[in-house]
């Protein structure tokens, strides 16, 4: 998030898009819905499900299923041609606006509306509704992130906050709600393949140079390396021989798992270390038992950028150890000698290679979390990002064209299908469904659908039926709901026994390679 | 006008104040304990419960310090004769409202089992409290001396209902004070209960008088954790976990990415019960139903406990030596043989900070390969 979870109550107007946080961030959706509810603030929802949030939404808006990149461009259309932007803004602190003028020209009511099913009258309110506020902010999630165009959605949703000078200020920003406790962290320590800790370059040679000092070894990779997305292909085609894999169950949250249990059947040699034996540690050749957040000493990195302690509460069962102590094991048995005392001594050798984390010492974060970037121990931490300037200087509107989703419906497969979570599980159950009480409320796999489209079908309520996609095919049960709009079901991906993901498919953004999870195309059938 | 120039006067001091700070805001800020039951912070004061009232100089009568705005030139007494005895005749109001057998006749004494073994002995089907030693009246009428045999106390009216998994609620303990109320409409706003009926039929509903399940009710459990006594208690931790037993740890929930700040609380080296951290942000006390209620996995029996080796085509129990050396020797082979970029490493975003750098620097600097990544995108 540019901006903090706190800060959203200081907006005049919330755009929440692609996010369904009553289920997925309830304590973020209660700070929104106090501000709604208490404060009399107001709040559009972008979204192609009637979620809860729609409740208490000045405006819902429904687009089709992958055509944000159209309803976002409409809603600049309508800003810059009523003169609605913020001209000191954008002279003073932007770069690229002639070509998004240019680009978002086309881009009128009557055309979007065509696209998105966004009546055009209700684009031009919303729109005069974020541009007229004196201070706006963007939530969005993985309805906005998981889509073939997924990098061009969140570039259009910067233009808009950027064409409208809502950024860099309290009750501004554009705020992506992160969806797994330290997703942040582990971005933000180098679990990514271009990228060391605090998003130093690996193709940068200073940066390769300073880390090898660090580390005392010779040299490092210069080049890039795989996204997950890119590992299970390059597995599947022989050139990945090896994983290790750490806390992950692909085997239930890739897209087009059927695809994924094949690659990863090829591997030679397939380590998981976890705390369950997962559907995908049960393909593995050596399983290592880990400790979980209530075993062990820490810090996660949260939505807003704040670095908090986690804190050993228990002991692990049995034999299960730390992952930084059984990576390390490893590493010292490959020759790599690596050892450290505690939590502590590595948190302060990450500091020192990671600007941004610099100034985080466990003293400092003792009470409460402090955001970064966080350069030096005397600095108070970065609430708000992107106050004076943008890390790069100027920000740089990004003229985008809208272009379809990878997978459209036709005759055999007439309805959209886009997934999520449900607020009483959480992504492939493992921990979840070890409560009972969470199972009983949200026992197995459904799937939500209108009453328009359970009429058309003639099946009633709680019927059993069978879904497929051009990729596979599941049995669930029919809940007809509100919440559905016709043409669109939406199926929870939780459930290993009706894994979604054997149906979605993995068509990936070029640039992120993100897989198309929210949309594809399904047939429903009564089942066999 | 300043209100330097102009303080409020409590108990004999002189005090500045913030405009539209009440008397018990103004007390609380300048260490002054005035007693609450309903006050809830960071929502509207409701002035329910009359435990914090005060004398206030040239009021007619005593006033509710959480609702009445303080003033310049006000002078306020928080412990004066008249206040202590309005405060005693609250709480004995209270302890008879319903079932409060906590302070039953002769058993005021501070110990559980003396209590328990008393209400025993009294015969009829009295269940201990489940919140003693927990609970806000309770420590009022220690602190007042005030015992519940003044008024005899109103039957229940109302069953316990517990047609769910995860909170009980027990009316004949309710006080009515309204906090699980605004917990739920002024707090987390799922808007799932509010107060019913009129009089002595007065009772905390939800969706016309019907159970939690069938109410919007989402099991946050923000009206336990506001609930004063013990008419909202989480179902798994009453009468098996008592306070004193437990260990409480301060840490970070690993669900979603909020973060929100939790106390689990640990009896035998288990997980009983989690809370959120009031005051603190991002969450300031929140938590949602899997942060509060989903911890069960930890201490699962199905948790691995045991490096596994498959052998045959079927995974056995080894030792952490046998596996660490398997692990390590056929990753020098395969990086040996194929060279460092035909291996991945997928690292954790359930996993710590600390977890994380290491994971890349053993990528990086022992496999030699870029190849890491993790599940941001899924």
């Amino acid at each position: 998030m540019t901006n903090t979870i706190a800060d959203i109550e200081q907006a005049d107007v919330i755009l929440i898009t692609g996010s369904n946080t009553s289920e997925n961030h309830p304590v973020i959706s209660s700070v929104v819905k106090r501000a709604v509810h208490l404060k009399g603030k107001q709040l559009i929802v972008v979204d192609p499900r009637r979620i809860n949030m729609a409740r208490y939404a000045r405006k819902w808006l429904r687009p089709n299923l992958g055509t944000d990149v159209a309803w976002i461009n409409g809603l600049m259309h309508v800003i810059v041609s009523e003169g609605l932007h913020d001209q000191t803004f954008v002279g003073a602190r932007t770069t690229g606006f002639e070509a998004l003028r240019k680009t978002v020209e086309r881009y009128t009511p009557e055309y979007v509306e065509k696209i998105t099913g966004i009546r055009a009258a209700d684009l031009i309110e919303a729109a005069r509704m974020y541009a007229g506020a004196g201070r706006a902010s963007i939530l969005y999630c993985m309805g906005i992130t998981q889509h073939t165009t997924g990098t061009d959605n969140v570039k259009s949703l910067a233009n808009l906050a950027m064409l409208c000078g809502h950024i860099g200020q309290p009750g501004t920003g554009v705020n992506p709600l992160r969806g797994q406790n330290n997703v942040q962290g582990a971005c933000d320590m180098g679990g990514l393949p271009d990228v060391f800790s605090g998003y130093q370059k690996v193709t940068d040679e200073g940066a390769r140079r300073r880390m090898a000092a660090a580390w005392k070894v010779d040299n490092l990779p210069a080049f890039a390396g795989l996204k997950v997305t890119q590992m299970l292909p390059a597995a599947h085609d022989g050139q990945l021989k090896a994983m290790y894999i750490i806390g992950e169950n692909p085997l239930v949250s890739d897209a087009d798992l059927n695809h994924a249990e094949q690659s990863l059947r090829k591997l030679d040699f397939l380590v998981v270390q976890d705390i369950f034996l997962t559907e995908t540690a049960k393909l593995a050749d050596v399983v290592l038992p880990s400790a979980c957040f209530a075993e062990k000493d820490g810090t996660f990195s949260n939505t807003e950028r704040r670095v908090q302690r986690v804190r050993k509460a228990v002991e692990p069962p049995g034999e299960a150890r730390e992952d930084w102590r059984i990576v390390c094991e490893v590493a010292t048995r490959m020759g790599y000698p690596m050892s450290y005392a505690d939590s502590r001594q590595i948190m302060d050798e990450l500091r020192s290679v990671t600007p941004s984390y610099a100034g985080i010492s466990y003293e400092r974060i003792e009470q409460q979390g402090i955001h970064w970037p966080c350069p030096n121990e005397e600095h108070p931490g970065t609430p708000i990002l992107h106050r004076e300037q943008f890390t790069i200087g100027k920000g740089v509107f990004n003229a985008i064209d809208y272009l379809p989703p990878a997978e459209a419906i036709d005759r055999d497969y007439p309805l959209y299908l886009t997934t999520g979570r449900l607020l009483y599980q959480y992504h492939t159950g493992t921990m979840t469904m070890k409560t009972e009480g969470l199972n009983e409320i949200a026992p197995e796999c459904f799937v939500e659908i209108s009453p328009a489209d359970a009429r058309s079908f003639a099946m009633p309520d709680g019927a059993l039926v069978s879904i497929a996609s051009r990729r596979g095919r599941i049995q669930a049960r029919l809940k007809i709901s509100p919440k559905a709009v016709q043409g669109t079901v939406f199926l929870p991906f939780h459930y290993a026994q009706a894994a979604a993901n054997r149906l979605t498919n993995a068509a990936l953004d070029p640039v992120c390679g993100i897989p198309e999870f929210k949309v594809c195309a399904v047939k429903l059938e009564k089942a066999a | 006008m300043t209100t330097a120039a102009h303080p409020i006067v409590i108990d004999g001091q002189e005090f500045t104040f913030e405009p539209g700070e009440t008397i018990l805001d103004a007390a609380r800020r300048n260490g002054i304990d005035i007693p609450t039951l309903c006050h809830l912070k960071g929502t509207a004061p409701t002035g329910a419960c009359r435990v914090c009232v005060v004398e206030v100089q040239g009021a007619r009568s005593l006033v509710a310090s959480c609702v009445m705005p303080a003033a310049p030139k006000m002078v306020v007494s928080t412990e004066s004769p008249k206040v202590m005895a309005a405060r005693r005749m609250v709480i004995q109001l209270l302890l008879a409202s319903g079932n409060h057998n906590c302070l039953v006749k002769g058993s005021d004494g501070r110990s559980y089992e003396e209590y328990a073994s008393r209400l025993k002995r009294a015969g009829g089907d009295l269940e201990p409290c489940p919140a003693w030693g927990d609970c806000r009246l309770q420590e009022l009428a220690w602190r007042y001396n005030v015992t519940g045999g003044r008024f005899s106390p109103t039957p229940p009216r109302y069953p316990i209902e517990d047609v769910n998994p995860f909170i009980v609620r027990d009316f004949a303990r309710c006080i009515l004070c309204g906090r699980c109320v605004q917990a739920c409409n002024e707090v987390q706003v799922n808007q799932a209960i509010y107060q019913g009926f009129r009089g002595a039929r007065s009772k905390i509903v939800a969706a016309g008088d019907r159970p939690y399940r069938e109410s919007d009710c989402v099991f946050c459990g923000e009206c336990v954790q506001a609930c004063p006594t013990g008419a909202l208690v989480e179902k798994d931790v009453r009468h098996r976990v008592r306070p004193w037993e437990t260990r409480k740890v301060r840490t970070t929930c690993s669900y979603c990415g909020v973060g929100c700040q939790q106390e689990i609380h640990v009896k035998d080296n288990r997980v009983v019960q989690v809370t959120g951290v009031e005051n603190v942000p991002p969450n300031l006390g929140s938590l949602c139903v899997k942060g509060r209620f989903g911890f069960d996995f930890v201490g699962s029996s199905e948790r691995l406990t045991k490096p596994l080796i498959r052998e045959n085509g079927a995974l056995r129990e080894a030792s952490w030596d046998e596996a660490l050396d398997r692990v390590a020797r056929r990753l020098s082979e395969v990086k040996a043989g194929s060279g460092p970029d035909s291996i991945g490493v997928l690292t954790s975003a359930r996993i710590t900070n600390e977890e994380n750098y290491i994971a890349q620097k053993f990528t990086r600097a022992v496999l030699q390969t870029n190849n890491i990544d993790h599940c941001a995108r899924l």
